[in-house]
């Protein structure tokens, strides 16, 4: 306990940050700057020396994964039309959905009031796939074939009913705003491994399934609530300016930048003489990241190294800046650079109506490049430390919303039941967790709960959830809240 | 025991263990481990039985374990279940307390805290507590939940160094750590301290160098007075309030549409600059409308109440967020009036404090009778949601005269408050939610607390009321600790927010105390208490660090050194925007949309929501930063990168964090740029100055002091690297002085211009720029 009290007082302590941060200083600020990797030797020393570092001296116990890529489809993406089969719901199709099945559970105002719930059976046929014959909709022929590579989770379910509190609760474990979001207590824990970039980064964007009336997005899904601001999420953006602010204004040179940062550095250090205030040193660090900062993302962002044979593997988006394929290919390369944790959004994923082609939009959109970068990650040997998620923030009703044709249906929100899928760092491969009824409405075997999926991801990282706090307000804060547990039956 | 006596004694105890519970240094070793001669419950016992032993022997009794209950007097020392020769703790008698033996046994099923709960209680605790029941185990009710008398002035050994009572407090506690206090800051500093904290501007050059003649003795005293009477102070005090009262120019829900609040914002504004009483402040905020025939002033001065997020999601349930409105007023009101985390209480008895959830209910009770919407329609967003007031264009140029946008408008529609005839019923709400009625409940204030008197209306202008009686032991304190925390950045509680079990404690409980009571006395003088802090020998001290103060208090709890902190964010981009000329100051109006990356809003907005930010100009790109246009999912990146709060909720304490993205606002955002550009013209233009006075002016100006010439030669270094580098690049220079919207004279030394600019935007860079010290 003393030490975790310490460990939160010191949170913030400058003494103790400064003398973990304070590598950019002086000599080795500029050795490190000409060439950062010269401090680092090998790569446990690279944890020691990077950017910004974690509360924890080390993780809870050993990490089966190292970095997360998580590929959130915003909007909520329907389970029944993509990984959870019901031939149930197409022989019943146009039945009305039993009281039996609905039990008086809560609906959101936009079917609440409709006289009729008929049930509406995928138009998409499913095919079993891999080893394990695991059933993947024909909308996925991509993933389909990384099926041996896929923990699917078939009976995830949350508590919030729409967008703004789903997502909200999914990123940061509290349907109201304010709390820190995974990548941010991540950070929080266990720092940055990589000095140039920043340990969290945030890619978005936008589906062509529903490209008029996309669910929005907020940037507190990345913030980092009451924790230190070093730990907040940092958008990636295609474009000319990758990151807000990193570009020298027009007619300043990367060379000009150096020198007026030198003598900076140096009206920095006598500021420092004269005041006696350690912030000034972090200070001094912080400028010395930033510059670094202002190569490394540039060329991280830069794709034009990549052979074609990659282009081609991630599918003809990936050659346009700022689609869900581009922004996969700089998750690999992110991660590659060891950035601890890749935050992609894909927006458009909320199929009221017109699902069918909605919806193979947006499978267009994600579906070569989410299975290429699972590939992608496995020919360089990093899948099996790196944790790939893929998945939105609720599913989708059994029954039509608005009205049901032989070629039409739209599904509305559905909290109960739901996919995701992870595959590499430390989770069973080809392998199928939980069970919806037959309807695809209830959970029928194995629930996890949002909490059980943080608990799950932050124990893939070496982190208990229990223990991975923060004091705020005289409360313990966790990701977790006071619950969640850790889903050990899909650890590999 | 005399109650001055006792003051005095727990003055010598609690300090020095009050500041190892805080903190940091773990290696400061024996002084840790010294048990004080006498333990105060208060400061050493009750915060790790509350931090360690209430979550399950605390308030909540659906979480209570064997029945014991450590957080009344009645309950700690109570025989243990059924055995009446079992006490949890025998006052006197270490051996016969069982929780001794609990908290040190080897066996794991019987240690505490459980090992599951992942907490644990240090040997020193250990021995604290031991200490405290062999002196006989005295209980004290907790220091925040008693009203608050006022304290004998203490005798210190350097009277002449006091200016004012504040001054006693600290001193008396300083020499009890043989701390000397730190001389006063120089003039320059304490101008430039003093400015800021009042008016969120730098001094000019006029004014430090006609404060550096004034010999007179009041001339600090009449630089206060000066910088009060300015209304540049209101808006200054204006920005922590709207923090508080998550102030923001959109709904903050989903597609996050705009709305009309601003004339509130301006209303805040106005009554700082009046110096309206804090108690008529509160009052006018919380239950205006309720009084007799309300002024329009009044009613617009509950909007208060309706600043917090409103949803315009399709399909949300309506009550669901009509009840997450009612909460986030009662979550509010909780944090900035009496420093109390109700929020805890929603779903359950609070696990620290005395706050049931009963109480949370009838609190929340106060604020559930408005004829409002949880979900609001599309559609025309000129239109307020309900309850909502029109003013007329005259009325609101009487009101608020100081706004001339208003005669391009036919008239005002915001959101105020209102309580419908017939009141809502009420229910405490299992697990807080909004469908899962339990029992009904009334309005009524925590029961912990001195109750409502029975002439009060049982409404909002009762609670008013009794927030601010004299029987009402936090609001005071609580304001004074946040005027506080305005000037020295930390306040004499350090959790603003909390006051309870698990808040900090004071570093100065009676100086704290003496404050309050002042306050009050005074008749809440908001400008008076801050004048009265400023006053003091205290806040005038010089700021730099020794060594022995990094060593012995890297916070600066004790106050052996003036305050020292970053600028918030609004005030590093106001800095810029004064010295260079550019600020335009106007008061009020409909807030304003300056330099924002291109796109931002776009990219997460849906086509329905608020996604086209189109950059003023002229005026409206600079003024001050809290009229920035303040769109909740995506507040203006700058200020966020610079620790400015969301507004998602009321917050009352903003982190001061240094970060690289921060290097990249001050190095790149155009709008530094721009400054460091309009201000390097005008030095130009000059011709008085000598290129050495031009970079000691600008430095004097953007930091308030004069460059030493170490500092001088290296702002040369980058003027001379800069002309080399801009002459002959005619193509670089012109570019890089294209830089914002402000024009300039093309007829001039252009490359020597854009060098000026680059040593200008360097001082903007260096960490005094943005310092306040």
């Amino acid at each position: 306990m003393e030490k975790e009290l310490l460990e939160f007082n010191c949170s913030l302590n400058r003494r103790n940050f400064l003398s973990k941060m304070s590598v950019g200083i002086g000599s080795v600020a500029l050795a490190s700057l000409l060439n950062p990797k010269m401090l680092l030797g090998n790569e446990k020393e690279a944890d020691a020396t990077s950017g910004v570092t974690g509360i924890l001296d080390s993780p809870h116990f050993a990490p089966k994964a190292k970095r997360v890529i998580y590929l959130f489809q915003s909007g909520g993406p329907s389970h029944l039309d993509l990984f959870d089969y019901k031939p149930l719901l197409r022989e019943r199709n146009g039945e009305e959905l039993p009281d039996s099945v609905r039990n008086g559970q809560r609906l959101t105002g936009m079917t609440s009031g409709q006289d009729s719930f008929p049930l509406a059976g995928s138009q998409f046929d499913f095919q079993q796939h891999g080893k394990s014959g695991m059933w993947i909709s024909d909308l996925l022929p991509y993933t389909a074939k990384i099926a041996d590579e896929l923990c699917v989770i078939r009976s995830m379910y949350t508590e919030a009913i729409n967008h703004d509190p789903a997502i909200t609760f999914f990123q940061t474990g509290s349907q109201q705003a304010g709390r820190p979001s995974i990548g941010s207590w991540l950070s929080y824990g266990l720092g940055s491994m990589n000095e140039n970039l920043p340990g969290f980064c945030v890619l978005l964007s936008r589906g062509t399934g529903r490209p008029d009336a996309a669910q929005p997005l907020y940037s507190r899904l990345w913030g980092n609530g009451f924790l230190h601001s070093l730990h907040q999420g940092v958008q990636f953006r295609s474009g000319k300016d990758p990151v807000l602010y990193l570009k020298n204004p027009p007619g300043v040179s990367r060379t000009d930048r150096r020198q007026m940062l030198n003598s900076l550095t140096r009206l920095n250090e006598i500021s420092h003489q004269k005041f006696g205030d350690p912030e000034i040193v972090s200070r001094i660090a912080q400028y010395e990241m930033a510059y670094r900062m202002q190569t490394s993302v540039p060329e991280t962002m830069d794709l034009s190294s990549e052979p074609e044979s990659i282009f081609r593997m991630y599918g003809p988006d990936s050659l346009i800046p700022g689609t869900f394929a581009a922004n996969c290919l700089l998750a690999r390369r992110l991660v590659e650079r060891d950035v601890r944790f890749v935050q992609l959004y894909h927006m458009g994923w909320d199929q009221h109506e017109n699902l069918p082609t909605q919806i193979a939009g947006q499978v267009r959109d994600v579906d070569q490049a989410s299975a290429a970068l699972v590939l992608d990650l496995k020919q360089r040997g990093l899948l099996e430390d790196t944790l790939v998620i893929w998945g939105g923030e609720f599913g989708r009703t059994n029954y039509s919303q608005g009205r049901l044709t032989k070629t039409n249906y739209g599904r509305d929100h559905h909290p109960r039941c739901f996919s995701i899928w992870m595959a590499g760092g430390g989770v069973k491969a080809g392998y199928t967790y939980g069970r919806t009824d037959e309807f695809g409405y209830n959970i029928a075997e194995n629930p996890v709960h949002v909490h059980d999926f943080q608990a799950t991801l932050l124990h893939l990282l070496g982190l208990d959830h229990e223990k991975l706090i923060f004091k705020h307000q005289g409360r313990r804060f966790r990701l977790t809240d006071v619950h969640g547990h850790v889903v050990k039956d899909i650890l590999a | 025991m005399p109650r001055i006596i006792n003051v005095l004694l727990v003055t010598s105890l609690i300090l020095i263990p009050a500041l190892i519970l805080t903190s940091c240094s773990s290696e400061s070793g024996p002084r840790q481990k010294q048990i004080p001669d006498i333990v105060d419950f208060n400061f050493h016992i009750k915060p790790i039985l509350s931090d360690r032993c209430f979550t399950c022997h605390g308030p909540d009794a659906n979480t209570r374990e064997a029945g014991l209950r450590l957080d009344t007097e009645d309950g700690a020392f109570a025989a243990l279940g059924e055995d009446k020769d079992h006490h949890a703790i025998v006052p006197g008698i270490p051996d016969s307390s069982t929780i001794l033996d609990r908290l040190t046994t080897d066996n794991p099923d019987e240690i505490m805290p459980p090992p599951a709960s992942n907490l644990t209680v240090t040997e020193y605790e250990v021995a604290l507590i031991r200490r405290w029941i062999e002196q006989g185990a005295q209980w004290k009710k907790h220091w925040a939940f008693t009203k608050p008398e006022r304290p004998e002035v203490p005798a210190i050994n350097n009277p002449d160094w006091a200016n004012n009572p504040i001054d006693n407090f600290v001193a008396r506690r300083l020499q009890q750590e043989s701390l000397q206090p730190s001389p006063e800051a120089s003039p320059e500093v304490l101008l430039r301290r003093a400015k800021f904290d009042i008016t969120g501007l730098p001094p000019t050059i006029e004014e430090l160098d006609a404060f550096l003649n004034d010999e007179s003795p009041d001339a600090y005293e009449k630089a206060l007075d000066r910088f009060f009477a300015s209304p540049d102070y209101g808006e200054n005090m204006a920005i922590d309030w709207l923090d508080a009262s998550r102030y923001a120019d959109s709904h903050g829900y989903q597609d996050d549409l705009e709305r009309t609040m601003w004339p509130w914002r301006d209303w805040v504004i106005k009554a700082f600059n009046e110096n309206m009483p804090y108690d008529k402040f509160v009052k006018w905020q919380l239950a205006g409308d309720l009084l007799p025939e309300p002024s329009m002033e009044q009613l617009l001065a509950t909007g208060f109440n309706r600043n917090h997020k409103i949803t315009q999601e399709g399909g949300v349930i309506d009550e669901e967020y009509r009840v997450e409105y009612v909460a986030d007023r009662t979550h509010t009101t909780g944090t900035i009036f009496l420093g109390l985390t109700m929020e805890c209480a929603r779903c359950h008895d609070h696990k620290y404090d005395p706050l049931t959830q009963k109480d949370y209910f009838e609190m929340f009770a106060f604020f559930n009778n408005v004829p409002e919407q949880g979900v609001i329609p599309y559609g025309d967003e000129s239109k307020a949601p309900k309850p909502k007031i029109k003013m007329s264009v005259d009325d609101a140029s009487r009101m608020l005269p100081f706004i001339t946008e208003l005669k391009d408008l036919d008239s005002l529609e915001f959101m105020i408050m209102e309580d419908m005839k017939e009141g809502r019923q009420a229910y405490i709400l299992g697990r807080g939610q909004y469908d899962n009625h339990q029992d009904s409940v009334s309005a009524g204030t925590p029961s912990f607390l001195p109750g409502m008197t029975d002439n009060l209306p049982r409404n909002r202008l009762g609670f008013a009321e009794w927030l601010i009686s004299p029987e009402n032991p936090l609001t005071a304190r609580v304001a004074v600790n946040r005027i506080w925390q305005s000037l020295f950045g930390t306040g004499i509680v350090s959790t603003p927010d909390d006051f309870g079990n698990q808040g900090a404690l004071p570093t100065h409980p009676e100086l704290l105390d003496w404050l309050a009571v002042e306050f009050r006395e005074s008749g809440w003088n908001v400008q008076g208490m801050q004048k009265l802090i400023m006053m003091s020998a205290v806040y005038r001290q010089k700021s730099v660090a020794s060594e022995e103060h990094l060593e012995r208090d890297p916070e600066n709890q004790l106050l052996a050194r003036g305050p020292r902190y970053r600028l918030p964010a609004e005030l590093i981009r106001d800095n810029a925007l004064a010295v260079s000329g550019l600020l335009v100051k106007k008061l009020g109006g409909p807030s304003v949309k300056p330099y924002q990356p291109e796109g931002l809003w776009a990219e997460t907005t849906s086509l329905q929501g608020l996604r086209r930010y189109v950059i003023d100009s002229g005026d409206k790109l600079y003024r001050k930063s809290l009229y920035t246009f303040w769109k909740r999912t995506l507040p203006p990146p700058a200020m966020m990168t610079f620790d400015a709060a969301a507004r998602d909720l009321c917050s009352v304490k903003r982190q001061k964090t240094s970060t690289p993205l921060q290097a990249l606002v001050l190095l790149n955002d155009p709008q530094i740029i721009e400054a460091s550009r309009v201000f390097a013209e005008k030095l130009l233009k000059n011709e008085a100055l000598e290129d050495t006075d031009k970079l000691k002016h600008a430095f004097r100006k953007i930091t308030s002091r004069l460059p030493d010439e170490q500092e001088t030669q290296l702002l040369h270094q980058i003027l001379a690297d800069n002309i080399e580098k801009f002459s002959g690049a005619e193509e670089d220079t012109k570019a890089f002085l294209a830089v914002g919207e402000a024009t300039y004279d093309e007829d001039q030394d252009l490359p020597k211009l854009a060098a000026l600019t680059v040593a200008v935007s360097a001082i903007f860079n260096t960490y005094e720029a943005v310092m306040k010290s």
